[in-house]
């Protein structure tokens, strides 16, 4: 089984006359795999990463999602990470007053009350952050800061993966985690994406550019245009990609639907 | 049952009357500001929502309601009340007041330092009359403050502090108002003297407490003095019954380099109108007023900021954030005042709104005017639900919507809260809040960590 099957997926904005803007997507993920979907601003693949969240600024109009084989789109965004899966956002969110230590422990104490494990006390919990704060080379101050607030680009980068490190989700989808880092931030964040390449879990990387790719080497390479799908294939595509940019598969498309 | 009183003579009448019977004074002078008071409330009557200052605040069931005066003997209540909402050993004094009057039996006076004076107002009318007479009723502009008046025409009692040149008191000194109305309404007018001489350093704390659903009314003020370089941490606490209406005026005076520190939260109380009336009227003094309303169901609170820099180089800044659920709704009118000279007057006003309803209202509204050339004065006013970023983020992560929205509006408040450095006005506002939402006991500010912002 897999651990993640889309199957015909359309989602349009939910709001009176809101704009379609997936419109068929078919994607398989087995666990152990790394999947990258690439594709240029307005294709589509952060929002296929927020549907697959539960945003509700989305509607889900046709096709299914299947998670561990059971329904993903009944679930609201909470059960969805209860149950394994982890967005690291394009733009993580400042949350004024709410110390980073705070919001992280509610996080995993809510996840393992779903799966009725004890709550990690203030020990276990410390223990368990400074071991993922060494792997994200994060400074132990960073926990009594307000959730991203003042944060600079490259930090918010860093403290979602830190955060994924720490939730060690089944599904992680990284949406446009590259953006705005510099190489260093860069490998530091590959390392922390890497550590959770495990046979039982998967990533969904979406990205525009394939310089990430070059540290989390994906198993497979899709091209997202206009709400679909429309290539796949494997690491190789993402080198092309970067070559070549994206008009040669528009073009290759094109004569397809000749 | 309530009495009602339709017409407009009688409606004053009926506090005409109050005023006269309240216990005569001896003293001259007092007699005078208690008839130049009553005289002025006679003309001027109660504002209405055609007085600008008034348009969102509506006192017309306080002006029609026929008011008991308070009772002389001390309902046994009271105490309980009083034992409640003391500060015990955290304070330095206590000086409650019952229904405006003073209790000897439940304050708590003695072991100040040396100089530093806690008693009641006609207590000190005896003891120091200089200094009363110098500033009791000297500053608080009657003619701006009709319920002001009111107050004065009522004069004959209440709470004084002084805090002599230099004299230090580390632990709050706190005046704790307890209304228990009898069967039928009840008024009472509260008044409050602080005097604080050159450099002297103090913390005081305001706290307006009545019981359940009691129906009465306050009409509070509180005057403070502060000379030359002195600093004052200043809270007011009002957690008045749900069917109470308050109404307060508070004039602080600030000399050269004195520094004024103030919390406000208004959590009860049917209607609550705040007039705080800060005169800048030395080179470098510094206020910083912060405020915290909470409120919920049919709840009203207008809170009313002056702050008038008459003197060059002060700073003031100004946070005033609410939490409006219910059918609640909040009025916030700050007015920056700078004088021709006020050079370099450094002034930020921001009030932040948090709506948990539909149907909660605010009304925000800055006033600047300025007729010095070289100062600096922003403000800015936010208002709306909780942030749905903030929440998706929150629910990303599992926690739940319900405790996603709780966590927001607990971080939202706390944003004063840790602010205030009265470990007593803290716990409470914290424990309110942390009851509210249903949040567990182990978050206190201190979890919600540092805020990079500069904590004034």
């Amino acid at each position: 089984m897999p651990l993640l099957e889309i199957k015909n997926l359309h989602a349009r904005v939910a709001a009176p006359g809101g704009r379609e803007i997936l419109k068929g997507v078919d994607l398989t993920i087995d666990k152990g795999q790394v999947h990258a979907i690439m594709g240029k601003n307005g294709s589509g693949k952060s929002t296929l990463a927020q549907v697959l969240m539960g945003r509700e600024t989305y509607e889900v109009t046709d096709g299914q999602v299947l998670y561990k084989g059971r329904d993903l789109l009944e679930l609201s965004a909470e059960e969805r990470a209860r149950e394994g899966i982890f967005l690291a956002f394009q733009y993580p969110v400042e949350i004024p007053g709410v110390s980073t230590s705070y919001f992280l422990k509610a996080a995993v104490n809510a996840i393992r009350k779903h799966r009725n494990e004890p709550e990690l006390d203030a020990m276990d919990f410390l223990k368990l952050v400074k071991e993922k704060m060494k792997l994200l080379k994060m400074d132990q101050s960073f926990m009594n800061r307000a959730v991203n607030e003042g944060f600079s680009g490259g930090e918010k980068k860093r403290n979602e993966i830190f955060q994924m490190a720490v939730i060690n989700p089944t599904l992680a989808l990284m949406d446009e985690t590259d953006s705005g880092l510099d190489i260093d931030a860069l490998k530091v964040v590959a390392n922390g994406a890497n550590s959770l390449r495990t046979p039982d879990r998967a990533i969904l990387i979406v990205t525009h550019y394939q310089r990430l790719l070059n540290y989390i080497e994906p198993d497979c390479v899709h091209v997202m245009m206009d709400g679909r799908i429309v290539k796949s294939g494997g690491k190789e595509l993402a080198v092309q990609l970067e070559e070549r940019g994206y008009d040669w598969v528009e073009k290759e498309i094109a004569q397809l639907a000749l | 049952m309530t009495r009602l009183l339709d017409d407009r003579r009688s409606m004053l009448g009926n506090f005409t009357d109050s005023a006269l019977r309240a216990p005569a004074s001896a003293i001259p002078w007092l007699q005078r500001l208690r008839r130049d008071a009553l005289e002025r409330f006679q003309a001027a009557g109660f504002p209405t929502t055609r007085d600008e200052e008034w348009r969102l605040t509506n006192v017309a069931p306080i002006a029609r309601t026929a008011f008991d005066p308070a009772p002389a003997q001390m309902p046994p209540v009271a105490g309980e009340l009083a034992g409640e909402f003391s500060f015990g050993a955290d304070a330095a004094a206590e000086i409650v007041l019952v229904n405006g009057r003073f209790a000897p039996q439940l304050s708590r006076t003695g072991e100040l330092p040396a100089g530093v004076r806690v008693a009641s107002l006609a207590e000190a009318m005896q003891e120091s009359p200089e200094l009363v007479e110098r500033h009791l009723g000297r500053y608080v502009d009657l003619s701006r403050h009709p319920f002001a008046a009111l107050n004065t025409a009522h004069l004959h009692d209440g709470a004084f502090i002084h805090v002599p040149r230099g004299a230090q008191v580390r632990r709050p000194i706190h005046v704790l108002c307890v209304s228990v109305p009898g069967e039928r309404p009840t008024a009472a007018y509260p008044r409050v003297l602080a005097v604080f001489g050159e450099t002297a350093q103090a913390t005081l704390v305001e706290s307006y407490v009545g019981a359940g659903k009691a129906m009465y009314f306050t009409g509070a003020v509180t005057e403070i003095i502060a000379e030359a370089g002195a600093h004052i941490d200043h809270c007011k606490l009002q957690q008045s019954s749900l069917e109470a209406w308050h109404i307060a005026a508070m004039q602080v005076q600030l000399a050269r380099g004195a520094t004024f520190i103030s919390h406000s939260a208004t959590l009860g109380g049917r209607l609550t109108r705040n007039d705080l009336d800060v005169i800048l009227d030395g080179e470098g003094a510094d206020a910083t007023l912060n405020g915290l309303v909470i409120i919920g169901g049919e709840q009203h609170v207008d809170n009313h900021t002056l702050l008038k820099h008459e003197k060059p180089n002060c700073p003031s800044h100004e946070l005033y954030k609410h939490v409006l659920d219910g059918r609640s709704s909040a009025v916030f009118k700050g007015k920056i005042f700078v004088q021709k000279g006020a050079q370099k007057t450094d002034s930020k006003q921001t009030s932040k709104s948090l709506l948990l309803s539909d149907e909660a209202t605010m009304n925000s509204q800055p006033a600047l005017e300025i007729y010095a050339d070289d100062v600096k004065c922003t403000h800015g006013s936010t208002t709306g639900p909780v942030d749905e970023e903030q929440v998706f983020y929150l629910r990303s992560r599992g926690v739940s919507l319900e405790a996603a929205r709780h966590l927001l509006t607990y971080a939202f408040a706390a944003d004063i809260t840790r602010r205030i450095r009265v470990e007593p006005v803290r716990r409470r506002l914290e424990d309110f809040m942390a009851a509210q939402h249903g949040l567990p006991q182990d978050l206190r500010i201190t979890d919600l960590g540092a805020h990079d912002e500069k904590a004034r």
